[in-house]
This record gives C-alpha cells, structure tokens and sequence, in this order.
C-alpha cells in the first residue's frame, strides 16, 4: 500500500494536494507538516495579524475539516527523519511511511545570528511561523524599544507595524541602503522617507557586531563601536531553503531542491515546489520566496504528479504592507540597467525597470494600475516605451496588451 | 447566519452561510467552492478572487475603494456595473440572500 506522500503543509504543501484531489487523483495522499497546525497563510504574520488586526482562524488556507473531508491524511506536529530513495520509504514519527511519488514542499528557514554573537538571547527573535509571531507579539507594547536587523520587506513590515503601535524602532541595515538586494534606489528612497516619516530611525551602511545581555538581549553593539539599547530584537536577515532532508536523501541541491521544468528532482520518484526548490528559467536557474510561486509551482508539480506534462513558467509576482502603502511588484528585476520613475496622483508612484529594451518589472507603490499594466504587459511578453512610462500625461491603460480581459 | 449564494461560470449554485464578518471570499474559501482563488488571501493585491455580483444588491455593499476599483480595471472580463473582489465585501446581515457569480477564470 502506497500513494503520494507530501512533506512540508505550507502554502505549498497545501495547494499541492488540493490540486491533486482536484484533478482526480483518488489514491492515497499524506501530508505531513512539523508545526502543530494545519497550513495557513504567512503573508499576514508580518503585517496584520502581527498588528493583532487578524484572527488566526483566518489564517489557514483551507478549513480544518477539508483534509479529511478529501481523504488526505494530514500529519501534524511531525518531523521526517529519514528519506531511503532505493526502497521508496520514509520514516516519520516512528512509522515507515512508503510511497509511490513524493513531493519536498518544505519551505525555507530564516537565517538567525550566531550564537557567539548573542543570536540565541532572549528577546532575539525572527519572523517566519505562527509560534514565532506569538511569541513575539506580547513584545509589541508602546514604548517599548525594538531594534530590527536587516532592512528587507520583512524587516520594514515589522517597523510598520511596530511604529503603529508606538513603539520606537531602529532599524540597521548593514548594505549602503535598504532592500538593495531586492529592489532599486528609487524604491528603497520611497520606503525609507516612508519610514523615517512615521519616526523610525534607519540606519543604512550600518554593521551589527553583537549584541549585548546575560540572558535576555538589552543593546546591540554596532562595528563602529556605538551602542543601541533595545528591549527586543527582531533579525530580518533573509530566509535559506529547507533542503537539509533532499540532502540526506541524495537529492541534487543547487540554490534550493533542484527540479527540471515539471518540478522532478533528480530522483525520478520525488519532486519539490514552493520556496525550497530551484528551477530552470530562460536565464539559468531560480528560486523564488513567494506565496503567488509556492501556490502557482505546487499546483504544477500537482499535474504532473499525475502525468500531465506541464512545463512551469514563473510569472513572479509580489505585495507588501506598511503603513498605508500597498506595494505591489510585478515581474523580477534581476539584470535591470535602466530604471524609470513615474509619478501617480495622491503620493502614488511606480519604478519600472528595463534591461535593454525589456520591461523585466514593475514596483508599484499605491498605484494598482501601474503594476497591473505592467504585470499584464511582462506576461505577455511584451514591452513599453520607456519615455511612454516617465510621460505623467500617459493614460497607463493604453499601454496594456490589446488582448486584455478576453485572453 | 446569513446565506450566500456563489454560482460558478458553469452555472453550479452553491447556497452556503457564511458567518458575518469574514469576507464573500472567505465563505467561498471556507466552503470549498471553486473559482474563487484569492491568491494574496484577501488582501486586495491580486485581482483572483473576482465576481459579478447581481445588480439588485450592489448599492447594499460597501462602495468600492479607489484600489479595488483600479485592479478590478485588469480583472478578467470585468463589467463595469457588476464586478466586485470578494475580499473586499465584508458579510453582513444586510446581505442575506446575496448571489454572486464567477467569471470564466481569474487571472
């Protein structure tokens, strides 16, 4: 007796086996998770439900009587210790589980400060789980000083939220400026004034040396030798890909899980999807941390779990939250050498980016309608006149592809 | 609790009660029913989570902010006087009886 296993229930643990139900599959199906409840949605950890603005029973993807009202058995509060590829096994919670296929939707794991430099304090936390937001959010009174390491979305979700809830916050950023990883100056310029607008302190080119504390963290000392006090810390560092268990199972890791174009690993049997694994693209191999890839990549591997044959093709999308700007990010901007700034009404503003001629993204801050003209025009693999883009008079929507609404 | 009815584009209803305050997406969510697919879970970032709502009920629902209005511009299909994102649409009482309908796919 065997059928498909799927270790990991997150968004993508989630949706893969809603897919499969959906297509018909009707064999055997586990899905088997490490935290205590079933797969609910990690976007609003950072924004509203940190905020305390978001009940946890709207967190979860599917309500709780939908596993076993689709005949999936959902395993809950296990770890997988053990993947034998040859027998076609693995061991969870004391049991030897076989399986004909199966799915790595194991997610990623945030990067912590090392221990030597006081990572495991009290007080030191990172966002990534429902347990690591309770934990922290009783932290989260007015007053109260929070330091955050690290100035990528995260990060700036959490000083939103904290400086909302009148808290003083300091956020250090150890590059020359924030979100330079992920997005242009302009961009990070917009989030920054943003930031500093609403009484954060950022603190860009700014390199943490340790922190302070006997048991729990009271101050950080930076490698100039100054000294922030702080009552919590929040390190915001970015996230590595859960492939400790493709590894002991002899899987080929590259930047992730490697999978081909359907989402196989290099195990004929076993497959991955979600932030965990990498796939080829037009421009070699990729990886991306996002719930629209997660739900979008294990719906694929889904299909082709049970044969359809469907090659993945990422259409990356992304959104944030802070204070009352709803940034919204279409396409990646890996490769750009040109940037345009746009101007919308009511503080509203967009950054396009282009590499060559070549529309790769769009950052849209409070303006719906650039990113939507923008996404729809990169899916459809098309482009825009810069000069177009920049001219404040441009209707936008006569830039979107003809065919829209009725492709 | 108040009833909603959720037709999908095949013309499948789907009558449920949905308990107010959460969302005409979350009571589609909740309840299993396809064609709504709120990637973004309800935050007005993705335009997935489209219907047409019957036009006798549109003036009982909260008036549409200038965000919604703007995304649901690229929705698939959208119609002018029908088109609504469900996540937007908190349940009320007001709205027992409520029927919406899914288009032919979100994008």
């Amino acid at each position: 007796m065997s059928g498909i296993v799927v270790i990991g229930a997150g968004q993508a643990g989630a949706s893969l086996v809603a897919r499969l139900r959906g297509v018909g599959y009707g064999g055997q199906l586990t899905l088997i998770g490490a935290e205590p409840v079933p797969p609910y949605q990690r976007p609003p950890l950072s924004k509203a439900y940190l905020k305390g603005d978001m009940d946890p029973e709207r967190l979860f993807v599917r309500p709780k009587n939908f596993y076993a009202d689709n005949g999936i058995d959902l395993r809950l509060g296990q770890w997988v210790s053990d993947i034998d590829p040859a027998a076609k096994t693995l061991k969870v919670g004391g049991d030897v589980l076989a399986y004909s296929q199966l799915a790595l939707t194991t997610g990623s794991i945030p990067r912590r400060l090392p221990a030597r430099i006081g990572g495991s304090l009290g007080g030191v936390y990172v966002m990534r789980g429902l347990a690591d937001i309770d934990a922290m959010a009783p932290e989260f009174v007015e007053g109260r000083r929070l330091l955050i390491v690290g100035g990528g979305y995260v990060g700036l979700e959490a000083a939103a939220v904290a400086t909302s809830l009148g808290l003083e916050v300091t956020l250090i950023e150890a590059a020359p400026r924030i979100l330079q990883r992920v997005a242009s100056a302009a961009t990070a310029d917009y989030f920054r004034k943003l930031h500093t607008d609403h009484g954060v302190r950022v603190l860009e080119s700014t390199k943490l040396d340790h922190l302070l504390g006997d048991d729990r963290v009271r101050a950080a000392v930076l490698a100039d030798g100054r000294e922030i006090a702080a009552d919590f810390v929040l390190v915001g560092v970015g996230v590595d890909p859960a492939t400790a268990l493709a590894e002991t199972a002899g899987l080929k890791v590259e930047n992730g899980i490697w999978t081909d174009a359907l989402g196989r690993t290099s195990d004929p049997s076993i497959w991955a999807a979600g932030d965990c694994a990498s796939f080829p693209h037009s421009s070699g191999r990729m990886r991306l941390e996002s719930v629209g890839h997660a739900i979008d990549h294990a719906e694929c591997v889904a299909q082709n779990m049970v044969g359809t044959g469907m090659t993945y093709v990422a259409k990356p999308w992304f959104w944030s939250d802070q204070y009352d700007t709803k940034l919204q990010i279409a396409g990646l901007n890996s490769g750009y050498d040109q940037v345009v700034e746009r101007l919308g009404q009511g503080g509203s503003a967009s950054v396009w980016y282009f590499g060559g001629k070549r529309l790769l993204a769009v950052d849209a801050m409070n303006d719906p309608r650039a990113y939507m003209v923008g996404k729809r025009i990169i899916e459809a693999g098309q482009t825009v006149q810069p000069n177009l883009v920049r001219d404040p008079t441009t209707d936008l929507r006569t830039l979107a592809p003809s065919a829209i609404g009725s492709s | 609790m108040p009833k909603i009815t959720y037709i999908e584009h095949g013309g499948k209803e789907h009558v449920v009660e949905v308990t107010a305050g959460l969302t005409v997406m979350e009571g589609a969510r909740d309840n299993g029913i396809p064609g709504i697919e709120a990637d973004c879970g309800g935050a007005c970032a993705c335009s997935t989570c489209h219907v047409y709502v019957d036009p006798a009920w549109m003036d009982l629902l909260p008036a549409k902010e200038p965000m919604e209005e703007d995304m649901l511009d690229f929705a698939y299909a959208p119609d002018p006087l029908r088109s609504r994102l469900t996540c937007q649409i908190k349940v009320t009482d007001a709205l027992d009886g409520l029927v919406v309908q899914m288009p032919e796919k979100q994008i």
